[in-house]
């Protein structure tokens, strides 16, 4: 041993780290297929274009579609909603951000921001409290837009948070007019 | 060396030859009387294999013109097309094609079914609603799914050639079994009883098929300048449906060549360290 | 059994957990201090190898059943699901599916093994049967996940394979009614075998700690058959057995990864891409190869009850290896015609692997039979005679002699050299 010792001491080093790191490389790759199995999976990225027909919603009325297994508020809001939406100050506002996200991230939420682009009738938001997940209800609250029945988070004619515990407003999901009376939301 | 050394290599030998015969489950497709399909030359074969993309877009026209008019493919969408790895069609085009499907959905508001375009998430649209409305349009016969058709053929290799197989990674039974029936219809040999509604082919288990010859010369339009005959369209579309039954065959073959130098590589420093341990004690 | 170190915790916050509970301590004394023969060769890897498969089954079979749904009408389709629209499905599936294969082809070379090495002889018995009752379990786990992707010989083999049952008299037809939960192969079937599917690994996993427990009460065997007399006749488990099983691993990974990345249906069934249909038979019904020789020794008896209880015997009798083998001499190595028969055996069980996957007809049935015969006859008679007419071989005294005499011309081991060419 003693005479193999010094000559070998850092070749053998050598080899057990290698080994070691290559083992280590080894182990950290194969868990990268177990974990990347988990993201959304090709099918369920493909589902990502849900299309509404507007001519059967009523004024004032509100309807609920799903897109990517979430609720989707579709309003069509009276004269009333709108202008008790774009008299709120934004100062006023929890959140000053307008949470669209066909518009910039840091556009501001008026209601011109919220509301459908040339369409200012149509108010189209995700239907998940931005506090924890749940479906508020519609046509409710103080503010006349939503209540969540969870924690109390209120919303206005905008879909704009009023009143906490919910961090933000109702987000908008990307969708577009394909034609007057047909959104594409997607 | 020493008995040590000469019990180890036989026992080595016999339990290497057992390890492979076991693996003599190969599947059959019944093969009673019929020859052999030849092997072809297949660009996704071997270790590095890769599917020729002009090729799979052919053969997808062949499939979409020809094919699709009697067999579904339940598990295949549009998105597939524009996915890496196959005819990987830009996603423009891949839209293009569902578009010009009608696809049902719904129910709407009023409860009723309706159609509308085909987008790139729908599914290809089956051309009979069920299994029983595909078997009495086309004489009883079932005519089958596409989707993992390429996987589901096969014929009986034997020995010793499907342990030669293993060595040569040859896994193309299926699409050279296809092939050899798509250019395998014939006059039917003197004194064969062709059943009514049957027709002849070489390469068909029993030799009655009841699928008429689906491809001929000329059939399909190319735009390649590809020579437009049955040999070209049968192997076209052959490739299309091997793609169709495995779309992730690139990706594993390329997957495969990294893990097997990683493996290489490691067990040769295992096998070192294994030396310098072990240097001391004799064994 | 002396260890070659026992733990002693410096840290003060691991001396007062260890105190409290000795786990550290247990997996030192399992797995660094265990003293492992120093002679022994590549195939005792096979035990690393088979832990090694069945964590690699578990993990991955965890991950596909966040994927699959056992429905009929769903089944096939979210298998294909995986293998298309999952991140990396198709690697975890493949893995899955050979690695079963895999997991077999290790079990059958550890038996082997086993039986050459005599293994099974006092006192290691009850180690053996805890392996036999593992090699059951792999058995049924392994038949019920073939049925789970729901293709044709998914379903025909679970016809077959429950139809088995049918053949006892008087009640056979209501255990079979019982296992199916139905008047035939269904969904009810398919949802029991999914629950079982996931639940036999575990109770393997439970049995393979018995098994390692046991082994590690009565001592490793090794290629000599002479228990290690002084502490240098071992080594201790760390780092000597691990890296050699570490490399053992490795090689048996890249024989894996040949079948996993280049031939992932070599080992399975065409037909298995057909969805399952209750109309129609395929034309040849062939179990995977693991079941082969059972297969081929189920046909050979033209009497139906007779064939099922001939297959369940050819496992059965592997039970009772340990008393019909009256050998005084463990080790085949020092039994010349043990060695001979032996490999007649081995022979004879992929003669029948062979014959398993053939059709069952004319001399193939015939051949079947004889073999069946030869197959019950090397236990029930050969391996009891030869321990009474054999002439052994000169046993060595001891692992360290059997060591040296096979080195001879290098320096002894306690000088720290040895020949270069003596691996494993």
């Amino acid at each position: 041993m003693a005479a193999t010792e010094t000559a070998g001491t850092t070749r053998r080093d050598f080899l057990y780290i290698a080994t070691g790191a290559m083992g280590a490389v080894g182990a950290a790759a194969l868990v990268w297929p177990f974990v990347s199995q988990l993201q959304p999976d090709a099918s369920v990225l493909a589902l990502s274009t849900t299309e509404v027909d507007l001519t059967s919603i009523a004024e004032g009325q509100m309807v609920t579609v799903k897109w990517r297994g979430k609720p989707v508020f579709v309003w069509n809001r009276t004269e009333k909603d709108i202008a008790e939406a774009k008299e709120v100050q934004l100062s006023a506002l929890l959140d000053p951000i307008a949470r669209n996200a066909n518009l910039a991230a840091d556009a501001p939420a008026t209601d011109e921001n919220r509301a459908g682009e040339g369409h200012e009738k149509w108010l189209v938001v995700i239907g998940i409290c931005t506090h924890l997940g749940c479906v508020p209800i519609g046509h409710s609250g103080e503010y006349d837009g939503w209540f969540c029945p969870c924690h109390g988070s209120e919303y206005d004619t905008a879909g704009r948070v009023r009143r906490g515990p919910a961090p933000t407003n109702l987000d908008i999901p990307p969708y577009q007019f394909v034609s007057d009376t047909k959104i594409s939301i997607g | 060396m020493s008995t040590t050394m000469s019990f180890r290599s036989s026992l080595l030998r016999p339990l290497a030859v057992a390890a492979l015969a076991f693996g003599l489950a190969a599947p059959a497709l019944a093969a009673e009387g019929a020859p052999k399909p030849p092997r072809e030359e297949w660009s996704f074969a071997g270790p590095f294999g890769t599917f020729d993309q002009a090729q799979v877009q052919r053969g997808f026209q062949v499939f979409k013109e020809v094919c699709a008019s009697c067999h579904a493919a339940h598990l295949f969408s549009f998105r597939n097309l524009a996915q890496p790895g196959g005819p990987s069609f830009s996603e423009a085009q891949a839209k293009a094609v569902a578009e010009g499907y009608q696809v049902q959905d719904g129910p709407n508001d009023a409860g009723d079914m309706f159609d509308r375009p085909g987008r790139l998430s729908d599914r290809w649209p089956s051309p009979f609603p069920n299994e029983q409305a595909a078997r009495a349009s086309n004489g009883g016969a079932y005519p089958p799914d596409f989707s993992t058709l390429a996987k589901a053929r096969t014929y009986e290799v034997g020995f010793p050639g499907f342990l030669i197989d293993i060595f040569t990674q040859y896994q193309e039974n299926g699409v050279d079994y296809i092939h050899a029936l798509l250019v395998g219809y014939e006059e039917p040999p003197e004194g064969f009883a062709l059943p009514e509604g049957a027709h002849y082919n070489k390469y068909f288990p029993g030799h009655a098929i009841k699928m008429p010859q689906p491809l001929s010369d000329g059939q399909v339009t190319y735009t390649d300048g590809t020579p437009e005959t049955l040999d070209q369209y049968s192997r076209d579309v052959t490739a299309f449906m091997m793609w169709m039954a495995e779309p992730h065959l690139e990706a594993r073959k390329r997957l495969g060549f990294q893990v097997m130098i990683f493996l290489i590589i490691f067990a040769g420093l295992l096998y070192f360290t294994k030396k310098k341990v072990w240097k001391s004690v004799g064994h | 059994m002396s260890g070659h170190s026992t733990f002693e915790p410096k840290h003060p916050a691991l001396k007062w957990f260890e105190s409290r509970l000795p786990l550290v301590g247990l997996i030192h004394s399992s797995f660094v201090a265990y003293p492992t023969p120093r002679n022994l060769n590549y195939w005792w890897t096979f035990g690393g190898i088979l832990s090694l498969m069945l964590v690699c089954q578990i993990v991955s079979g965890v991950v596909l059943v966040m994927h699959y749904t056992p429905h009929i009408t769903l089944a096939f389709d979210s298998v294909e699901h995986i293998m298309r629209d999952v991140s990396y499905g198709w690697l975890i599936r493949y893995i899955h599916s050979n690695g079963a294969s895999m997991f077999f082809i290790a079990v059958y070379i550890h038996m082997f093994r086993g039986l050459y090495y005599g293994s099974y002889k006092a006192p290691r018995e009850v180690l053996w049967i805890l392996g036999c009752i593992i090699y059951l379990l792999m058995m049924a786990t392994a038949f019920m996940g073939y049925v789970l992707p729901w293709g044709q010989m998914s379903f025909w083999g679970a016809t077959v394979i429950t139809n088995l049952f049918s053949a006892f008299p008087v009640v056979g037809p209501t255990i079979v009614e019982w296992l199916w939960g139905g008047f035939s192969v269904d969904n009810a079937t398919l949802n029991r075998f999914f629950s079982l599917h996931y639940l036999l690994p575990f109770m393997i996993a439970g049995v393979v700690v018995l098994h390692v427990w046991a082994l590690h009460v009565v001592g490793q065997n090794n290629p000599t058959g002479v228990e290690p007399k002084s502490p240098k006749d071992t080594v201790p488990f760390t780092p000597y057995a691990t890296i050699k099983d570490g490399f053992g691993m490795v090689c048996f990974l890249i024989f894996f990864a040949w079948f996993l990345f280049y031939i992932p249906n070599y080992l399975g069934h065409a037909d298995n891409y057909i969805p399952a249909n209750p109309l129609v038979t395929p034309a040849h019904i062939v179990p995977e190869w693991y079941y082969l020789p059972f297969y081929a020794m189920l046909r050979a008896v033209p009497d139906k009850l007779g064939g099922v209880l001939t297959m369940f015997g050819a496992i059965i009798v592997l039970f009772f290896v340990p008393w019909l083998d009256t050998s005084k001499v463990r080790s085949g190595v020092y039994r010349p015609l043990f060695k001979q028969f032996f490999w007649i055996w081995v022979a004879v069980c992929i003669g029948l692997g062979w014959l398993g996957a053939k059709p069952a007809e004319g001399g193939y049935v015939i051949a079947g039979r004889i073999l069946t015969i030869y197959y019950f006859a090397h236990f029930l008679i050969i391996l009891p005679l030869l321990g009474l007419f054999e002439k052994p071989k000169a046993v060595p005294a001891s692992i360290t002699e059997a060591v040296l005499g096979k080195n001879r011309g290098a320096a002894p081991a306690s000088a720290g050299v040895s020949a270069p060419q003596t691996k494993g």
